[in-house]
């Protein structure tokens, strides 16, 4: 009794954290479509099981809330059920001792008000929503909802003229993807219930680096229709665009107001992570279709729009965000301060870099087109690199991957600092950045907020100062035109179609704010879709390829094969790509892991899958 | 010197201590807050959240049982919000308090008695929308005085405390089942291996029927009075609560006396008053017949002649160490005082004893 031990309390609690991983990983696997109140009881019956069994409102109280809530999930409850519900969730929440029962009906609440139409529907028609309803996990989270596990399939098997093929059916820039794509559709891989998410950019690039996409014919197109489109644009989402549209027999003109295609793919991301190189690749098979006209340096005004919109069957408007937000800084006008989408933007014409010999550089922001400038710089033989970001590094929204190949390549983060002002010399350049200190405080809006730390000032010299604070929509020309933006957003329904316009359609980064490639590329395809449906067609287009039979699951567990980068020393001095290739042998074996869930499981079924080319 | 804190409770303001709890102050100031799971000192775990409170600028409600008072603070004690939120507790209470196992409320010995009950008059909550057919858990009456129907537990961790912090006998514990929290009294078959000594501190902390002295079934609580007084047994001075039915001693409960703070140890409890009754008690002297050996009764004039002469002629005789007092341990300590004090100054002898060995 007397005497104490170092063993642990309970050897269950070291056991316990195996499972633990295991229950977390199942919990990132939720399948996309689960009915968003059985998300609830499951949340809520993992609190019941966690209480200590001290207090009535959480050790009585939650298993009441949950058998309540679970009449509620079968729709054998009425209207009245919520309203119980409600009460007794209220009381846990005001009267629990600790946070176990409080955030469990605080979950409760929130999910209430949250899921409120699903809830009305479970008791009024005492059925789901129409949109509950699970689907393969990988095809329903891309927004372009290509055919994942069938591509994978194609590729582990070396056919990548298939995968190309598959991947195209939904996607024309399967290379842009392999290389820059966010993969959400690694997020709810069904794979993680045993490892983790299968690699599907990497084995997306082992496809594309086996066999350039340019060398793998695109499908013929259909007979010619007489209709011609315009897509004003020629980024992801309208070259996107102009593929499907094309193979479906139109003829399209695609106004680029640069010299060359891809958009914030060219003009955008730099070349290490996106060689021009390769994007040329899958440009040149899109424009192989045929039946695409390319204007380039063509600036649409108001007037052109006008000629445009009245001469064209339909237009697509895929003018992403290519204006670079600035700060209201002491200072920000001063020589060698420039914005980030400025900078990038001139070299994306690849017959230009900036030389930051000997410079001291300092990039403000944290997101990804921050860390492309950290990059861009130290490239450009920059002395030093600092990133200077107002939160901490895990609030930064660039991807992990970019931030800590940055910091390999020397670059400073140095975060929780504001900047106040900029500095400027005699000669009216930039000297330094003046910061305030930050302190990182309450979370707002989901997210913890910063406010200014009791700390002094302080000085950063710098030569160059780069502002990655955001993209701005340049809208202006066709809201002079007469389309409807809200606040340089333009205003469209679901189905893209512009707010007061028939044939006029919107897309991608000027629709939904600065997005991603794969989100702007999913668009060109709804809008192609739904152009073609507006012209009185519903064309279908085979895309040449199909996916194998499913083999037996290896439900072994395995590592996650990772994409690799070339050593930090020697990439930080050049342009060329960073990524390196998988082997084979790699790619195989990652291939291997996937579960096909469009197989087994629901993706079987009618309706399990996303699937409309 | 304390400093003194400022607050109000429904409007009233009230000065207290700094460092006592919202609970304290609200007693000090006549406030009433309804508790169920605390005993002050020993059990201030907030379990129950009958005395939860609002407190205005908080977001939740706060048990006052163990939430300090702090200078400024505005609080409703019976507000809408609080009265619903106890009247929910009580119906999650009444829901697992396995009424059925003792027949409902009238055939439980802690009828009239039962602080549950009690509260749910208070607060009008006579049913439970949350009842559910559980097994009947068995019930643990091996114990020659004490019983535990885990049926009716609301588990509050009164008994264990008790045991633990206050009787310090740590023989009951709480056990888990799965997330489910239990008690485990010994009272079960095996009593006898366990270190439990049966002094009932955990019956007397029992809100309801759940742990109970199996004497109570004798009485109800509207039948008895109660008369304070000192425990016969050893020299520590318990003060004992006589329990008393129909002129007949029924139980005991512990006074909280200077010495004994509310607990009294088994035989105080159990072991102090059924002599006080018992057929086979000497009512008058018995003095012996010389011719048939038998104790006859006499009166209390003859016997005392008759002690006093012996004691007188052994002393002459023998002189005063042939003679001892030996004090009865159910004695009170005056009159122990007085025996010795008889034996040195009467009696000449310091031979003085005495049973008390608890």
């Amino acid at each position: 009794m007397a005497k104490l031990t170092v063993l642990p309390t309970t050897d269950a609690n070291t056991k316990n954290a195996a499972f633990m991983e295991r229950y977390a990983r199942r919990v990132g696997a939720t399948p996309p479509g689960m009915c968003p109140v059985a998300v609830q009881l499951s949340l809520l019956q993992s609190a019941q099981m966690q209480t200590c069994g001290k207090c009535v409102p959480c050790r009585d109280g939650l298993p009441q809330l949950a058998k309540m809530l679970e009449q509620v999930l079968y729709c054998a409850a009425d209207e009245s059920a919520l309203e119980s519900i409600r009460v007794m969730a209220t009381m846990v929440r005001d009267t629990s001792d600790c946070a176990i029962g409080w955030e469990a009906a605080n979950a409760v609440l929130e999910g209430l008000d949250t899921f409120a139409d699903e809830y009305k529907a479970h008791v009024t028609t005492h059925f789901c929503q129409e949109s509950v309803g699970q689907s393969v996990p990988c095809e329903t989270l891309c927004p372009a909802h290509v055919d994942v596990p069938g591509y994978i399939a194609l590729a582990g098997e070396g056919d990548f003229a298939g995968a190309i093929r598959l991947i195209r059916k939904d996607n024309p820039f399967p290379t842009a993807c392999a290389l820059v794509c966010e993969h959400p559709c690694e997020e709810r891989c069904r794979r993680a219930l045993i490892d983790a998410p299968v690699n599907i950019r990497g084995i997306k690039k082992y496809a594309v680096d086996s066999l350039a996409a340019d060398k793998v014919s695109v499908p013929s197109r259909l007979p010619d229709t007489g209709r011609r489109i315009a897509v004003i644009g020629g980024g992801p989402s309208g070259m996107t665009c102009a593929y499907f549209l094309a193979l479906m027999g139109h003829a399209v003109t695609v106004f680029e107001g640069r010299k060359k295609l891809g958009g914030m793919m060219r003009y955008g991301i730099p070349a290490y992570r996106f060689p021009r190189e390769r994007l040329d690749e899958d440009i040149r098979a899109i424009l192989s279709v045929g039946n695409i006209d390319v204007r380039y340096e063509t600036q649409v005004d108001a007037a052109l729009m006008g000629e445009i919109a009245a001469e064209y069957d339909a237009v697509y408007v895929a003018i992403g965000a290519q204006g670079g937000k600035s700060l209201r800084l002491e200072g920000v006008d001063a020589e060698g301060v420039s914005s980030a989408v400025d900078l990038l933007s001139r070299i994306g014409d690849g017959d230009w870099t900036p030389d930051f010999t000997g410079k001291n550089v300092v990039v403000i922001g944290g997101g990804n087109v921050a860390m492309d400038c950290c990059r861009t710089s130290v490239r450009a033989g920059a002395e030093s690199v600092t990133c200077v970001y107002r939160r901490r590094v895990e609030d930064m929204t660039a991807l992990r991957m970019e931030i800590e190949s940055a910091m390999q390549e020397g670059v400073e983060m140095l975060t929780l600092q504001s900047p106040v002002s900029i500095e400027v010399d005699e000669s009216g350049h930039c000297a330094a950045v003046i910061t305030q200190p930050q302190m990182i405080s309450a979370v707002k809006r989901g997210r913890p907020a910063p406010k200014d730390a009791d700390k002094p000032q302080q000085r950063i010299p710098a030569d160059v100062v780069l502002l990655a604070v955001g993209q701005a929509i340049e809208s202006a020309p066709f809201e002079e035109f007469g389309m409807k933006a809200d606040r340089t957003y333009f205003c469209a329904d679901e189905h893209l179609q512009a707010e007061g316009f028939q044939n006029v359609f919107v897309g991608g980064d000027c629709f939904t704010g600065p997005a991603t490639v794969i989100r702007a590329i999913g668009a060109g395809k709804v809008a192609a879709r739904n152009i073609d449906e507006y012209l009185g067609y519903h064309h279908t287009l085979d895309c040449g390829a199909k996916a194998p039979a499913a083999k037996p699951n290896d439900r072994t567990p395995y590592g996650r094969v990772e994409i690799l980068e070339r050593p930090a020393n020697e990439r930080k001095h050049d342009f060329a790509g960073v990524e390196t290739s998988m082997s084979t042998e790699e790619a195989v074996q990652e291939c291997g892991r996937c579960l096909r869930c469009d197989h087994y499981g629901c993706g079987i079924t009618e309706g399990g899958r996303i699937q409309y080319a | 010197m304390p400093s003194m804190i400022n607050l109000t409770f429904n409007g009233t303001p009230v000065t207290c201590v700094e460092g006592m709890t919202i609970l304290a102050a609200a007693r000090m100031a006549d406030v009433k807050i309804p508790t169920l799971c605390y005993l002050a000192g020993v059990n201030e775990i907030g379990m129950c959240r009958m005395c939860v409170v609002e407190v205005e600028g908080r977001q939740e409600l706060v048990a006052a049982c163990n939430t300090p008072a702090e200078d400024g603070m505005v609080i409703q004690t019976m507000s809408e919000r609080v009265v619903a939120a106890r009247k929910i507790a009580l119906e999650l209470l009444l829901a697992k308090h396995g009424l059925d196992s003792t027949d409902y409320c009238f055939s439980c010995a802690k009828n009239g008695a039962c602080e549950l009950q009690a509260l749910c008059r208070e607060y009008e909550v006579t049913q439970t929308a949350f009842a559910q057919k559980a097994p009947r858990k068995p019930v643990q009456d091996s114990n020659p005085f004490l019983r535990f129907d885990p049926n009716l537990c609301i588990k509050c961790q009164r008994c264990v405390s008790t045991c633990n912090k206050q009787a310090r006998n740590h023989t009951l514990h709480t056990g888990k089942k799965g997330v489910i929290t239990t008690i485990m009294a010994p009272f079960g078959p095996d009593w006898k291996a366990t270190d439990c000594e049966s002094c009932g501190n955990c019956a007397q902390a029992c809100p309801t029927g759940a742990l109970v002295e199996k004497r109570r079934k004798a009485y109800r609580e509207w039948e008895v009075t109660h008369t304070v007084t000192t425990c016969p047994h050893c020299a520590v001075g318990c003060q004992l609560d006589m329990v008393v039915k129909d002129g007949r001693i029924v139980d005991v409960e512990a006074a909280n006396g200077p010495s004994n703070r509310g607990m009294l140890c088994v035989k105080g409890r159990s072991g102090s008053f059924d002599f006080v009754s018992s057929p086979e008690r000497l009512t008058t002297p018995l003095v012996r017949n010389q011719e048939t050996g038998e104790l006859e009764p006499a009166d209390w004039d003859v016997a005392l002649d008759l002690v006093a002469r012996r004691f007188g002629q052994i002393k002459e005789q023998q002189g005063g160490d042939a003679l001892a007092a030996f004090a009865c341990s159910r004695s009170t300590n005056e009159d122990v005082y007085m025996l010795q004090k008889m034996a040195r100054t009467a009696f000449g002898t310091n031979n003085v004893d005495n049973c008390a060995r608890v």
